[in-house]
């Protein structure tokens, strides 16, 4: 296992260069629905906060890993990254424009990989036709360097591991393995030569053995194209393996982000820390873990949003830091702890992190 | 099963195709040599016997294979555009548009047919083109319907989404992906309504709102019920048009239910 | 004591294309209190396997081998002894608890349905030992009244746990038990088996893709690759010191966070599983294999000692070491 690609890694959130993309203060709501008993008699439907004010950053070349469980509002912040779903406050910059109105230019610069790439692909076209359809969207008959249709296509194509592209035109999906549909889907996105890639869940679809290849693929792409990156994954190791960064989201908010070493090695926010203890060990089962159900975005907590569930609180570390009273009344934003470090939990800003905090930027 | 039916449908559009060579165009005509006389049974010279007017029914059947076949495939091809045209609106753009749409639709499903055709016919007059539009007018809400749900259903479908990630317009997504997804349920859904709208033609003709200038199915039996056939025991002028009727509502009907199972990928599952 | 003894067992399913070999001579025991992991990838032939010991493969397939429960071969049952047998000597825990309950019917009903049928009590009886059941699994009995709709997932798959013993079976097979569910349950869940399977000394067969869970929970694991089981051995030294590159590939999908081995450095096979149908001569591994050589296209190798209760299919492993041992 000595093929790493050290040449690729570039310094985490890489503050030499101008972010490529910045999402602030972004909220996402779907208007809640109620039975038609509960209508009747007078109630009022929640609405469900998936996104509820986040900020993210991402930089030139940079692989950012999101995770979190399921329903934390990860997978609807990619797809409001996509201009798939709409914010209800909040911006979204490319480049330090707000994006707004025609996303057609951003729409070929930010390009998007499914979780199931059997479903990716329309069953009725041919492999040719998946790969060139974003250049025909974008009506792009001739390439930058000068290439023509066809010619983009198999570089695509081979750049995703498809060799020889030609063999790949006339086939249909169902010919091909799971692992072949997503070099496909990842091929109709390089066609257009983004520069941020967002990956919903890009291997878990996929048989174990295969994932690796896809990984290294995206990561290659990385440093050959210096594509950045957007992975969504409830998986840390697979963070672990891809990511500079790691966000992880509870509720609707980023409550940890930081350098990949940095938030999974020494985690400072108890739901990082309950998410890291759950990750299969050889031969640890006996180890703690949050009881109760993934939360439920119409009903969002007072305070720190993962209060209810903390192992703080329930443990009395959190009582013994005098910083109960803010735990369920005050709720948080991110604070800096460590370089590039930040967290949203009193405890951890009450401990100081392990250093004084530099000033955000 | 399929198989059966396209036997059938190929020898009916056979007939009606080649209908000069199988009969003289003017056995139509009551004043032609070429009549016999009224009433006869089968017989050698006129196999189906004769009508009222001493014209071979066999003539009769199979020129009126002619304008029933005619007015099914037209009539359905409107239905299917409005049907489609609908369907595709309402279950792509959702909100307003789609309220607005199965609304109409609705309503003109609960309107019952037949009254609604008799009015539009008598306030349009007697004509083929007429019933050819009452039919096809009346006859596309359970296409819309069809249609919306499986829109709705694909629409869903990631690839739509991945398309509409790399910047597709909605032209080209209903175009390109929506269209070709729905299409063969559209096309398995005409062939059933074929059917139907060869039914409602002789229906409708059988009631004296048909064209009188021409002869279908439904016109000659119209004719036979008011020259009292059934009552007089002349059955060869009543069963030739029945039957015909019959076998091509069931031949459209079989393949109709043949296609749906080859191309509905939930029945094709493996 | 030997609760499930599987041998040579083979199973060929019939299709137009002609037949195909889905499970070729797959040999294991599981004793009493033992859990067995049995990881592959889809298409691989661990679902087959449970199928086989539940007999409920399509008519026409051809099975060869035995399958021992207590003693008795299944393969060889008669259809009423069957069925006594199923649920009462072995049960399941299917993947996708979702859709399993019937959502019309109290869950409680649900798990009595078994008692009853298999004549082990009466109606109320019944009920009374579902409460204690849901307790069990870790659910107030009260809920025995409850639809599906309004247990969360991780609950109804408990109540998938709790119906697999309802009638005290000696085996429990759990396929995928935990694939649908969020990581947090996950560990829920898998804490919750492991305490029951200890407790009532069960011999539990575990089924996942998901070899870092096997690894948690069972005490010997058993990987398939194309039909074949080409690595068995305690589940810890399988896992972190493979004999089989095969397991070494699988394992590398799941990277431990800290190794700084894994760090950028995502791993895995070339080309794809072989279609069951299409399976390559010799070693059915061996296009896939990075230390493949000449001999491996031609021979196909048999499980081979590769260390202390340990067996591996690799024809490097034919004097009995890991890759590791060997420097691979």
């Amino acid at each position: 296992m000595s093929d790493a690609v050290d040449a690729h890694r570039i310094a985490p959130a890489d503050r030499g260069r101008d972010p490529l993309l910045e999402v602030r203060d972004l909220k996402v709501t779907f208007a809640g629905r109620l039975g038609l008993v509960a209508g009747l008699m007078g109630k009022k439907a929640t609405d469900a906060r998936a996104v509820d004010g986040v900020n993210l950053t991402l930089y030139p070349g940079e692989v950012v890993a999101l995770a979190g469980e399921s329903g934390c509002g990860k997978t609807t912040l990619a797809r409001t990254v996509m201009g798939l779903e709409k914010p209800k406050v909040g911006q979204i910059l490319f480049e330090g424009n707000p994006l707004r109105g025609n996303l057609r230019e951003y729409r070929r610069r930010v390009q998007m990989v499914f979780q199931d790439p059997t479903a990716a692909l329309n069953p009725r076209q041919t492999i040719y036709e998946s790969v060139a359809e974003g250049l025909r969207i974008h009506r792009i008959h001739r390439s930058g360097d000068g290439l023509a249709e066809e010619e983009m296509v198999a570089r695509a194509l081979s750049r995703a591991g498809m060799r020889p592209p030609q063999r790949f035109y006339l086939l249909y999906p169902h010919e091909l393995s799971g692992g072949q549909r997503q070099r496909v889907v990842i091929a109709g996105a390089l066609v257009l030569e983004p520069e941020i890639i967002v990956a919903d869940e890009p291997v878990s679809s996929l048989d174990a053995s295969v994932r690796g290849e896809i990984l290294k693929l995206l990561l290659g792409l990385r440093g050959e194209l210096d594509i950045a990156m957007l992975v969504v994954t409830h998986d840390l190791g697979l963070a672990w393996t891809i990511a500079d960064r790691v966000a992880v989201m509870y509720l609707g908010r980023i409550v940890e982000i930081g350098p990949t070493e940095e938030v999974l090695q020494r985690p400072l926010h108890p739901y990082t820390k309950a998410l890291l203890d759950v990750v299969p060990e050889a031969g640890g089962i006996d180890r703690p873990f949050l009881t109760g159900e993934p939360p439920d975005p119409t009903r969002i907590p007072p305070g720190c949003r993962f209060h209810p569930r903390c192992p703080e609180v329930v443990s009395g570390a959190v009582k013994t830091a005098g910083v109960e009273s803010k735990c369920t009344g005050t709720d948080l934003g991110l604070v800096e702890l460590a370089p590039g470090h930040s967290v949203a939990c009193h405890l951890a800003s009450a401990a100081g992190g392990r250093g004084s905090a530099p000033p955000p930027d | 099963m399929g198989m059966w039916g396209l036997y059938i449908l190929v020898f009916f559009v056979a007939v009606a195709l080649f209908a000069p060579l199988l009969a003289n165009r003017s056995g139509l005509d009551p004043t032609c040599a070429c009549t016999g006389k009224p009433y006869q049974a089968p017989n050698f010279h006129f196999p189906f016997g004769t009508d009222n007017l001493g014209r071979s029914v066999l003539t009769l059947t199979i020129w009126g294979a002619r304008i029933s076949l005619m007015v099914g495939l037209f009539a359905t091809l409107i239905s299917m555009f409005i049907g489609s045209l609908v369907g595709i609106a309402a279950g792509y753009f959702g909100r307003w548009p789609e309220t607005v749409l199965m609304r109409l639709t609705d309503w003109f499903l609960v309107i019952p047919f037949l009254p609604l055709a008799i009015v539009l016919a008598s306030i349009l007059g007697r004509g083929l083109w007429v019933i050819i539009m009452v039919i096809g007018v009346t006859s596309w809400p359970s296409t819309a319907r069809i249609v919306r749900a499986q829109v709705l259903s694909v629409k869903t479908r990631a690839y739509v989404e991945r398309a509409r990630a790399l910047g597709a317009s909605n032209w080209h997504l209903i175009t390109r992906h929506i269209l070709p997804n729905v299409g063969p349920l559209i096309f398995a859904n005409t062939i059933l309504t074929v059917a139907i709208a060869i039914l409602s033609e002789s229906t409708l003709s059988f009631l004296g709102l048909g064209d009188p200038l021409s002869i279908s199915w439904g016109t000659i039996l119209e004719f036979a019920f008011n020259g009292g056939a059934a009552g007089a025991g002349e059955w060869w002028w009543l069963v030739p048009p029945g039957l015909a009727i019959v076998f091509v509502v069931l031949a459209f009907t079989m393949c109709g239910f043949a296609l749906d199972e080859i191309l509905n990928p939930k029945l094709r599952e493996r | 004591m030997t609760v499930l003894s599987v041998r040579d067992l083979t199973v060929t399913y019939k299709t137009l294309a002609g037949p195909v070999p889905a499970v070729r001579q797959a040999d294991f025991d599981i004793d009493r209190g033992e859990v067995l992991g049995l990881a592959g990838e889809s298409g691989c032939g661990k679902s087959t396997i449970v199928n086989a010991i539940f007999r409920l493969l399509p008519k026409g397939t051809k099975v060869g081998g035995s399958v021992e429960l207590n003693g008795e071969n299944i393969l060889e049952m008669k259809l009423g002894r069957l069925r006594a047998v199923r649920w009462t000597e072995a049960s399941v825990v299917f993947q996708g608890a979702m859709h399993a309950l019937n959502p019309v019917q109290r869950v409680g009903d649900q798990i009595a349905e078994a008692i009853v049928i298999h004549q082990q009590a009466g109606e109320r009886e019944a009920l009374v030992r579902v409460g204690g059941l849901l307790e069990q699994v870790g659910l107030p009995p009260r809920r025995l009244n409850d639809y599906a709709h309004e247990l969360s997932g991780g609950q109804k798959q408990r109540v998938m746990i709790a119906m697999a013993l309802a009638c005290n079976p000696s085996l429990v097979i759990a396929d995928e038990p935990t694939t649908a569910l969020d990581v947090m349950v996950q560990a829920q869940v898998l804490t919750l088996l492991k305490e029951l399977q200890r407790e009532l000394g069960l011999a539990m067969l575990f089924i996942t893709h998901d070899l870092s869970v096997l690894v948690e929970v069972c005490d010997r694991l058993a990987i398939m690759y194309a039909g074949k089981i080409v690595e068995e051995g305690p589940a810890v030294e399988v896992f972190t010191n493979p004999a089989h590159p095969y397991t070494r590939a699988l394992a590398a999908a799941f990277p431990s966070i800290g190794d700084h081995r894994f760090r950028m450095a995502p791993s895995g096979l070339g080309g794809d599983p072989p279609y069951p149908g299409d399976v390559p001569p010799g070693c059915s591994f061996h296009p896939r294999c990075p230390v493949a050589f000449d001999e491996c296209s031609v021979t196909d190798p048999q499980l081979y000692p590769s260390g202390e209760g340990r067996r591996a299919a690799c024809l490097l492993a034919k004097d009995g070491a890991t890759l590791a041992a060997r420097g691979e």
